[in-house]
């Protein structure tokens, strides 16, 4: 019998992770992909990957990671997956190391390890401060291996738009459009994964690529497929604020030494290095002594929140702060952080090994996404999600340097997980409902292509950033979460007034924006809505009107199903899984 | 008081067979735009400085913070980076034009996938048994991952290959990006056992033997990769394997 056909949507880590595993195990892959796989927003990552491989003598081990991780996801993360994705862990890394990826090195020769937020031990491999471009390079090439031996084929600048689901609700392939000649094909599968990373676009301007705009999730949701904890946002304390995107400033900074402070007297405008050690005020370490700089990031950035807009403490009463990476040495800081610091020196036009940096919480990591079982397959049978795109291991809140674990974790076991589910299915009746949703999709396409209406499609994005950023990042009300989500039913109304500038046929990007566009504000719901019906502060979940984790009523995952209603997504809650550590309240101040 | 603006200067094109023409716009300065931004703001209002509607600029972009290589084009006349130049930085009217080795798909945006075509004919790969868990890699010094790391950050943007005089078609020179990826997967202790092979595929035509010297790659290079030394050290090994090639006979 000839080898299933898988489908990957994705060329990140984790969809890059899944093609291998599905190649070496000879299966045969088409993998998707808006960008060039190794353009992909992987290629961003920086500080590091988190194994517990104990290489500094600390007795650190799995089981410590595991603890540290559900203890920093506020123990909403179901726990089996999690365990498993620790105990994964120094063998994944293990695996990079033989692939080639340029870790730092100890004198020794073997992996150096730094340190991250939410934990006391040194568990971090790093390449530099660009860890995520190295271990995308890694897996980019042993993809480019099996494309040569002829066991993958790419299609790179093509768009994910559906599933094609048949009568029985099996998923059997995909729809997707190639954005050079707007052409429109359906692609037969055996099984297929969504590895289609996180939905920073929803928030306008936050740390992800382009291409996240969460979509594929989105036209998946719509089809039938569950949402789970989409209120769920990262929001990382240190960005580097700008027009067009807030720029990561890496959690290593703060893991190598760097320290966060302000002028402790309001309006202070002297150049920082002129204000003496007594007059700064070194918040995370005098409000988190254990911790210091290393708290889990929805700590740190409320507490920038809090020193900016309570305490009116922020840089020429700017809503910034300063990261200061001065007094450290400037060969050191290189070797280990270069990368990040030549991106600041860039962008902004300062040195940053002899001035402090400023900075700000920007939007960053998406903890929820797609509903997956313990197998990582979606509630459609032969649609499974890996990678940010679905929600298993993060909890309320996502500690530094897990999400590279999480995502090559994830594809290692998506894929033979898809690949086996497709060995073990019945053909589909017919063409499986192919020729029907090429049909729907065509018609979407026929009538947006013509669409009247004076509604230009970047400035209702413009519109649905600011609402969220606005009302579902850092601090939310219900009040305000009320008026995000009207805001959201008012712009669906004005998209069906869409206007296309651009009404040609060929390598139309306003055309692919708008489809992207309609798919961020259906899933934007699931964000607004999750986050008013949870009435607690879990993670980075807060409301300062319900400021204390709720278990009894809150320790649930929130589930959205799509509905097509101007009601919204329904909502239901699910168990979470905590056989393994009892819940307990968390708090960085002392030693947990 | 009226605002500040920027002036550019953008070559459009429908597509490959279409004429190209140049447009001018007008955007709004603010401090730090950088020319990615500028592109977006045509798209919230897609019209010319004399006021005639047109449509969105197609262009590549990613990351926007220079380590994806999406938005390479050539800005005032030099290859570089749309991201990480910013307006103030240069000068106006700001002059924007796609890559002109490439083939051209539309407006600023171009194929660069002869790129990955060249990184598969030379290997670019370290050779593992497999993904099941054989414990950890080689050791490698610091000194040793110093050399990699560096060459490793190759962003796949082609500027070297943009400014390189003897990247033509003629010649069918793989250029500058692949050959520092050679260095660097030969320097690997596993990745070197495909070595031979690496040095045969660039000892023909289009091979290292193409490369002038004109240095314009290492100049370019936005993530400043070593990139004429690794020139000149795969140069000398592929002289090397020449000669052992032809004694081997």
């Amino acid at each position: 019998m000839a080898a299933p056909k898988i489908i990957v949507v994705g060329g990140g880590l984790a969809g890059l992770a899944a093609v291998i595993k599905i190649a070496e195990a000879g299966g045969s892959v088409d993998l998707f992909s808006i960008v060039p796989v190794k353009r992909s927003h992987s290629v961003c990552a920086q500080g590091g990957i988190n194994a517990a491989k104990n290489l500094k003598g600390e007795g650190d081990s799995t089981d410590k990671h595991f603890d540290d991780t559900v203890y920093g996801g506020d123990f909403l993360a179901n726990q089996t997956p999690v365990k498993a994705m620790c105990e994964a862990a120094p063998g994944i890394i293990d695996l990079l190391d033989r692939m080639g990826v340029p870790f730092n090195r100890t004198p020794e020769g073997l992996l150096d390890f730094r340190r991250f937020g939410g934990t006391l031990y040194h568990r971090t491999a790093f390449a530099g401060a660009t860890t995520g471009q190295q271990l995308l390079y890694a897996l980019d090439e042993q993809v480019r291996r099996f494309e040569a031996e002829g066991k993958v084929k790419k299609y790179e600048g093509w768009e994910f738009l559906s599933a094609i689901i048949d009568s029985k609700g099996q998923a059997r392939g995909i729809t997707a459009m190639d954005l050079r000649t707007m052409e429109l094909r359906a692609f037969p599968a055996g099984a297929v994964i969504l590895a289609t990373g996180g939905i920073g676009a929803i928030f306008g301007k936050s740390t992800n690529s382009v291409v996240c705009t969460g979509s594929a999730q989105s036209a998946v949701f719509q089809q039938g497929a569950y949402y789970a904890n989409g209120e769920f946002i990262q929001v990382h304390p240190t960005a580097i604020p700008g027009e067009d995107k807030l720029r990561l400033m890496s959690e290593s900074a703060r893991g190598e030494g760097g320290r966060v402070w302000v002028p402790r007297k309001p309006g202070d405008n002297r150049p920082p290095r002129q204000i003496p050690e007594a007059e700064r005020l070194y918040f995370l370490e005098e409000w988190y002594p254990k911790y210091g700089n290393l708290v889990p990031r929805d700590i740190a950035t409320r507490a920038i929140h809090k020193v900016v807009y309570e305490n009116g403490l922020g840089i020429d009463g700017q809503p910034m702060v300063y990261l200061d990476l001065t007094h450290m040495d400037r060969a050191t800081l290189d070797r280990k952080l270069g990368g990040i610091l030549e991106i600041y020196e860039k962008f902004v036009g300062v040195d940053p090994h002899e001035e402090p940096m400023k900075i700000f919480p920007g939007m960053h990591y998406t903890m929820g996404g797609l509903w997956v079982d313990f197998n990582l397959m979606t509630n459609i049978p032969g649609l499974f999600g890996a990678g940010e795109c679905e929600y298993q291991y993060h909890g309320a809140n996502r500690l530094g340097a897990n999400s590279l674990v999480s995502c090559i974790f994830d594809g290692f076991r998506s894929g033979p997980n898809a690949l086996e589910f497709a060995r073990s299915s019945s053909a589909p009746e017919g063409d499986g409902g192919a020729a029907a949703e090429l049909a729907r999709q065509s018609e979407i396409n026929a009538k947006l292509i013509k669409n009247e209406g004076g509604e230009n499609p970047f400035r209702l994005w413009r519109e649905l950033g600011s609402t969220m950023t606005e009302h579902a990042t850092v601090l939310r009300y219900n009040k305000g979460l009320q008026k995000a989500d009207e805001k959201i039913i008012s712009l669906l109304d004005r998209y069906k007034r869409v206007n296309l500038s651009d009404r040609s046929q060929w390598a139309n990007t306003s055309f692919a924006f708008a489809r992207q566009l309609k798919n961020m504000l259906e899933l934007s719901r699931t964000v607004v809505l999750g986050a008013m019906l949870r009435d607690e502060s879990r993670g980075a979940h807060y409301k300062p009107d319900f400021p204390d984790r709720n278990d009894e009523k809150f320790l649930k995952t929130t589930k959205a199903t799509f509905t097509g209603d101007v009601a919204g997504p329904r909502l239901e809650f699910e168990d979470v899984d905590i056989q393994y550590i009892k819940p307990r309240p968390r708090r960085y101040d002392a030693a947990k | 008081m009226a605002t500040k603006t920027v002036q550019l200067e953008i070559k459009r094109q429908a597509s490959p067979d279409a004429a190209s023409d140049w447009e001018r716009f007008e955007v709004e300065w603010r401090p730090g735009l950088n020319v990615t931004s500028a592109l977006m703001d045509i798209a919230l209002n897609p019209v010319t400085a004399d006021g005639r509607p047109t449509t969105p600029v197609t262009y590549d972009s990613n990351c926007l913070e220079e380590i994806c290589g999406s938005c390479a084009m050539r800005i005032n006349g030099k290859a570089r980076m749309a991201c990480s130049t910013l307006i103030e930085n240069i000068e106006q009217p700001v002059r924007i034009e796609p890559l002109s080795k490439f083939p051209l798909v539309r407006d600023l945006q171009v194929d660069r996938s002869v790129l990955f075509e060249n990184l598969k004919a030379v290997k670019a790969w370290v050779p593992i048994d497999g993904t099941y868990d054989l414990g950890p890699g080689p050791r490698v010094f610091p000194q040793e991952q110093e050399v990699s790391y560096p060459l490793s950050n190759c962003i796949s943007c082609t500027c070297c290959m943009e400014v390189c005089p003897q990247f033509t078609e003629e010649t069918g020179f793989v250029g500058a990006a692949t050959i520092a990826q050679v260095r660097l997967f030969n320097n690997h202790p596993t990745g070197s056992v495909l070595k031979e092979e690496r040095l045969r595929a660039l000892a023909g035509d289009g091979g290292i033997q193409e490369c002038g010297f004109a240095q314009n790659c290492v100049e370019v290079c936005p993530k400043q990769l070593p990139l004429t030394n690794a020139i000149s050290d795969v140069s000398r090994d592929v002289l090397i394997q020449k000669a052992k090639d032809c004694l081997r006979g």
